[in-house]
């Protein structure tokens, strides 16, 4: 298969706090990567650099072949093809559900209403919220909030999903409903990098597991092979902590 | 005194933003009892003066009351011309004030600093006399340059605050999905600004029309103005002023309480859907 994300000796450093020291990662088409780690590893600072919402200090990332990094990079048109669902859902608090999904292809994309409207509703119901496209956000649940943001991100027709812990703020019992979008979205082969501790998500989904910690990789390995018998120490003493 | 015009109220029960307006303006709130009726009070008892004075003395009460309207027209007109140009003047200089760009962010920011720390009657002063051989703007157009100028740097720190109070996860979210910059603060933050802004911006409107009673030194024939107008031929110095202020009372009073009642709709919005 061939390489679609390429992130090839990524650095940054906050002041004095190194995130990433060094990361060197390649997604392929339709694989879906786990990075898993202890907070303040570099993980969602990897994940914000994939569509530049951080700017690495030196390293390079390559989306199908187009540079993320290099200073004339036209940032805005790969950002319509990189899909980012976020810890704390990021909906629009001054706009319904519908017009939270259909805002970017309408201004971004110049889709016609009616268009952008169809496939909105068509996510919704992939989303199983097809009853709230009227509703507020403050309206509902996290989980429901996830999905629909989910539905926001695919709107955009994206090559490749980034997923920065998004379940980390929800209630136990709406996990799984997120999951399971994310779960169906993997199975029809979108390309996903997802920071997340959800270890039944990456059994049922990732090809790849990759434990980051201080800002390097420890370690990378399929799930099964990741959590039966994972080669390092560290590794080790942080699947303690989460199993 | 302004204090900061920013605080968290109920932020976490209400889970919003919301503002609470600390300016002198008396912003009658539904839970507060006291305040409610404390409004009451001088409302109606200001209204009450000035429909009772003119029946008991017709002269001069019904005199005055007949001699001031045009000067109610002036007072309204400088300060709905001086809030558009404030609010216009405001917008861009918080954005500056939150711009990236150094250069625009200084000017803004010095801006801000020098206006907020001239009393805005020796800014009237200032564009009236010092600048009157350069500018030469008659009295009203003065008026309402200098008072744009003044309340442009205090609608900029709220455009500001507004601006800052909107979580930086909605900027990022919208970047990530493919919108300029520009684009996002147009359709993301500033819609989103305007919400939890309008309840301080009535409050620097009804802050402004108090103020306007500066401009009758201009030679504009404001509310105040009229009055001295009248007391000056009549020597009814007493009762003219008495006028005066019950008909700027009546009118500062009815305006917070429409912001209050803004304040408390824009709380429910979104609810009630």
């Amino acid at each position: 298969m061939e390489k679609y994300i390429e992130i090839i000796d990524a650095v940054k450093s906050f002041g004095s706090v190194k995130a990433l020291q060094g990361v060197s990662i390649t997604v392929k088409k339709g694989e879906v990567v786990l990075i898993i780690g202890p907070s303040g590893s570099g993980k969602s600072t990897l994940l914000r650099s994939v569509n530049r919402l951080e700017r690495l200090d030196s390293g390079r990332i390559l989306i199908d072949g187009e540079s993320v990094t290099d200073p004339g990079a036209d940032i805005r048109h790969i950002r319509e093809e990189v899909g980012m669902v976020f810890q704390s859902f990021n909906l629009f608090p001054h706009l319904t559900v519908l017009d939270n999904i259909t805002l970017a292809p309408i201004c971004v994309l110049k889709k016609n209403k009616d268009e952008a409207i169809e496939t909105a509703r068509r996510l919704l119901a992939k989303v199983g919220l097809s009853d709230k496209e009227k509703a507020w956000p403050e309206q509902l649940s996290g989980g429901q909030q996830q999905r629909v943001a989910i539905a926001r991100a695919l709107a955009m027709n994206p090559k490749v999903m980034l997923f920065d812990e998004p379940t980390s703020a929800l209630d136990p019992e709406m996990i799984k409903e997120v999951l399971d979008v994310m779960t169906e979205l993997a199975r029809e082969g979108m390309t996903m990098l997802v920071v997340s501790h959800e270890m039944g998500f990456a059994r049922a989904a990732a090809h790849r597991i990759i434990f980051m910690d201080a800002g390097q990789i420890v370690e990378e390995a399929p799930p099964e092979t990741f959590f039966t018998s994972p080669r390092e120490e560290r590794t080790r003493k942080f699947l303690e902590h989460i199993l | 005194m302004r204090g900061s015009p920013f605080s968290d109220r109920n932020s976490k029960d209400s889970g919003k933003t919301t503002i609470n307006v600390t300016d002198g303006t008396l912003i009658p709130l539904k839970d507060e009892g006291t305040l409610l009726s404390a409004w009451n009070i001088s409302f109606f008892g200001a209204i009450a003066l000035l429909v009772i004075l003119p029946l008991l003395s017709p002269d001069p009460y019904l005199r005055i009351l007949s001699f001031v309207p045009d000067g109610l027209v002036a007072t309204f007109s400088v300060t709905l011309v001086s809030i558009f140009f404030a609010l216009l003047i405001g917008l861009f200089a918080g954005l500056g004030r939150i711009s990236q760009k150094r250069f625009i962010n200084r000017i803004a920011t010095v801006y801000v600093e020098i206006i907020r720390g001239i009393p805005l009657l020796v800014q009237l002063f200032y564009i009236y006399y010092a600048l009157g051989p350069l500018l030469r703007l008659k009295g009203p157009a003065a008026a309402i340059v200098a008072m744009s100028i003044c309340y442009g740097a205090y609608m900029a720190e709220i455009f500001r605050a507004g601006m800052q109070a909107i979580p930086r996860g909605q900027m990022e979210a919208a970047l990530a999905l493919g919108m300029s910059r520009s684009m996002a603060m147009r359709k993301i933050i500033i819609p989103q600004t305007i919400r939890i802004i309008l309840p301080p911006i009535g409050n620097e409107f009804i802050a402004l029309l108090k103020d306007s009673s500066l401009v009758s030194i201009l030679a504009v024939s404001d509310l105040l103005r009229r009055g001295r107008e009248y007391a000056s031929t009549s020597f009814r110095y007493f009762e003219s002023y008495t006028v005066i202020a019950l008909i700027y009372l009546v009118m500062t009073l009815f305006f917070s309480r429409l912001v209050a009642m803004m304040e408390e709709k824009l709380r429910h919005r979104g609810k009630v859907h």
